[in-house]
């Protein structure tokens, strides 16, 4: 019982996280910036920050992740990382030879004032970026939002600094995916394909953070977004923005400074978010849904109706982040599961809105926080019991001292594997959440079951 | 030893009255004093020590990383003084704030305070207002024990001391710092000597010294010299040794009673308007 100081008397708290549900902004920086083909993310501020940017993505990922820092000392701090940044810039470029770099700061250079605008200009002023390569980057303050703060600044860093209007249209539509796994956005380029758009999608971590054992170590694996697609990406028709949180500040910026009109969507997780995206995609390339996709689709709907008695009426607890936290309620909400208690880390009233919005007239009541954390979760838990816990590797403890069957679902998952391979996404994507929930549940009925109501088939 | 920090609004004369009471201080009575200026334009020392002669805390931190000497980073100055100057970046980049907190613990881990440097008194002589937690590193941790605010009769620098009670306050119900007093600066503004008293009074302090304006000032400041020494028989001379001598007999230390803006902008009507 790990956490078996938590009381089940919910008390107003002001000024207390505890087990919060969000983690620092550069780490959602660094991990778009690595949806850039060759890209070196660099931190800049002191040391540590680095390392555990690093490390919690390496934990998630079970993959290398490189980051360059700025490495403060007090020297730094007071006086201004900009003689730090204009060495590493010279650095990085010369020994790891990267295409691009892509700067966050941190709390203590943003709270000193670091101008990154400032420094990287003179960077390229002072010919230390060379020729055909990019330094981007983002403020990230850490106390400001999320890791999803930070990965939406990144995306959007990544339109200001690098997307260009030359005047003539490509002809392809940018998708701009949000914080998924490499293997969603593999998933979501399939899916484009399928449709026969003419896409460019950025940023694009598949084959970079679930790439293969080779013997061979390639610190920028031949993945990701080229740096010259984003520049492209202002001559686009048109913008699809998956996720609110993550996406559509990229996707409104690119409108305000290319003009590419963007519309933004739900992360297409589940049925209904998934047939909005490829109506979507339907819309922008002019064709008919193929047979191939309905297929597909035809094959979740008949899991569903196969398995829905198991789902329908269970209660389930989410944690985890804006966007994935919408897409998957209405999922829930499809099969006939009753997402009782919804927690995000991520601040935003507008969450608690549209999950109220989306378990209206569902028949149950809703708890709903953003710019919540585990504890309040769990109070809720204790306080309304349900069948089912779905979020990040943290909610073991939860679901451990609570006896509660649980599916892990989110960012990070630290003790398992699968999330960098399997998506999600799409409608195959639907199906793997409902063998991933129904494995869980009927699990826990088979052990619970007395000898005469042991069943052999579901 | 005891720990002196003076604060005051911008120009009011911090530098000035601080490098002069000091002089005072070691001149007429004998002590040994050290100055610390907490200001990144690193002048607060410039009449003790005859010039910037001074290489700050900061600039040899950066030069020469952290393997710095005392003698490094302080010099003597006029008499029996030793001065420091904390430094800090240019104007407009990195944090000033955290230049004084860095440069303070640095003295201490070089053992500037210990007994065996026989001082009888540490200034720190603090940029003008206490914008963050960084200028108010002197009056943390029992670092400094006893304020002077410089003031004068002008709205804005009284509205500055009223506003730097406000620290000390928060300071003090924790810790050691305490209000030694007003020192007025005189800037000739009518009812100023009375006017200073009641601010004093009201805030539950005494006005330690009215210290009145004369060009002898800024003629040793051309010379680079503290009035004591430039002239030590003129008259200002005479006053800033009075007021060396006030605050070494100073027996009055408290925790300041902030005024309200409204009961400040009071006393202003009642003493700057009306009896003018």
């Amino acid at each position: 019982m790990l956490l078996r100081h938590t009381p089940a008397e919910i008390r107003e708290r002001s000024a207390l996280n505890i087990n919060p549900a969000k983690t620092c902004q550069p780490i959602g920086a660094m991990y778009a910036g690595l949806g850039i083909k060759g890209c070196l993310p660099h931190s800049h501020g002191s040391q540590g920050c680095c390392a555990y940017h690093r490390s919690t993505l390496t934990r998630h990922y079970k993959e290398p992740v490189s980051a360059a820092t700025s490495s403060f000392t007090e020297g730094a701090s007071v006086f201004g990382g900009q003689a730090n940044l204009l060495q590493a810039i010279e650095n990085i470029f010369s020994v790891y030879e990267p295409e691009i770099i892509t700067v966050h700061t941190t709390c203590l250079s943003e709270t000193i004032g670091d101008d990154l605008n400032q420094i990287v200009d003179k960077a390229v002023k002072e010919g230390k970026v060379p020729a055909g390569k990019q330094v981007i980057f983002a403020s990230t303050p850490s106390y400001v939002g999320s890791h999803v703060t930070g990965f939406s600044n990144m995306v959007k860093g990544m339109v200001k600094c690098l997307a260009v209007a030359s005047g003539k249209k490509n002809g392809k539509v940018n998708i701009i995916p949000g914080w998924v796994e490499p293997a969603d956005m593999e998933e979501i380029k399939r899916i484009a394909g399928m449709i026969g758009v003419s896409f460019t999608m950025f940023p694009d971590t598949s084959g970079v953070l679930n790439g293969p054992l080779t013997g061979e170590y390639h610190m920028f694996p031949d993945a990701g977004t080229p740096a010259e697609d984003i520049r492209a990406a202002g001559d686009a028709i048109g913008t699809l923005a998956l996720g609110e949180w993550c996406s559509a500040d990229a996707a409104r910026t690119l409108d305000a400074q290319c003009k590419v009109p963007c519309r933004v969507l739900d992360l297409p997780i589940g049925l209904k978010a998934t047939d909005r995206f490829i109506d979507a995609l339907r819309t922008v390339a002019g064709t008919s849904v193929p047979d191939t996709v309905n297929f597909e689709r035809g094959q979740l709907i008949d899991v569903i109706s196969d398995y829905h008695q198991y789902f329908f009426g269970k209660k389930v607890a989410l944690v985890g982040d804006p966007d994935q936290l919408i897409a998957l309620t209405e999922f829930l909400l499809t099969l006939d599961m009753q997402p009782v208690h919804v927690v995000t880390g991520t601040p935003g009233k507008k969450f608690e809105a549209r999950i109220r919005e989306l378990c209206a007239g569902k028949g149950f009541d809703v708890n709903v926080r953003a710019a919540g954390d585990m504890f309040l979760l769990h109070q809720w838990i204790k306080n309304q019991p349900v069948d089912l816990i779905m979020g990040n590797t943290y909610c073991k403890y939860i679901a451990r001292d609570e006896d509660i069957p649980y599916v892990r679902f989110g960012f990070p998952i630290m003790d398992r594997v699968g999330h960098q391979y399997f998506p999600v996404t799409g409608y195959k994507g639907g199906i793997r959440l409902m063998e991933k929930i129904l494995g869980v549940l009927l699990d826990r009925a088979d052990r619970d079951a007395p000898e005469e109501k042991f069943e052999l088939v579901y | 030893m005891r720990k002196v920090a003076i604060y005051g609004k911008g120009g009011i004369g911090k530098s000035t009255t601080t490098q002069n009471t000091v002089a005072g201080l070691a001149e007429a009575l004998g002590r040994k004093v050290m100055v610390v200026g907490c200001d990144p334009k690193a002048d607060s020392t410039r009449l003790l020590l005859g010039g910037l002669a001074q290489k700050s805390v900061l600039d040899t931190l950066r030069d020469e990383g952290e393997d710095v000497e005392l003698d490094d980073i302080r010099k003597p100055g006029y008499s029996t003084t030793l001065c420091v100057e904390s430094g800090g970046p240019e104007p407009g980049v990195g944090c000033a704030g955290r230049g004084i907190i860095t440069s303070i613990n640095m003295l201490e881990s070089l053992g500037a305070y210990e007994e065996d440097q026989k001082l009888d008194y540490v200034f720190y002589d603090v940029l003008g207002d206490v914008v963050c937690g960084g200028f108010a590193m002197p009056i943390r941790d029992g670092k400094a024990e006893e304020i002077y605010i410089v003031c004068s009769g002008e709205m804005m620098a009284m509205y500055a001391a009223n506003n730097i009670c406000k620290g000390i306050m928060k300071y003090a119900e924790s810790g050691a710092v305490r209000l030694g007093g007003l020192i007025c600066n005189s800037r000739n503004v009518d009812n100023e000597k009375e006017m200073i008293e009641e601010l004093a009074r009201k805030i539950g302090t005494q006005m330690i010294y009215f210290v009145p304006r004369d060009n002898q000032v800024q003629r040793a400041e051309i010379h680079r010299q503290t009035v004591i020494e430039f002239s030590p028989e003129h008259g200002q001379a005479q006053h800033y040794r009075n007021l060396a001598k006030a605050i070494d007999e100073n027996q009055m230390f408290v925790v300041p009673k902030p005024l309200q803006i409204a009961e400040l902008e009071k006393l202003l009507m009642d003493y700057g308007l009306f009896e003018a």
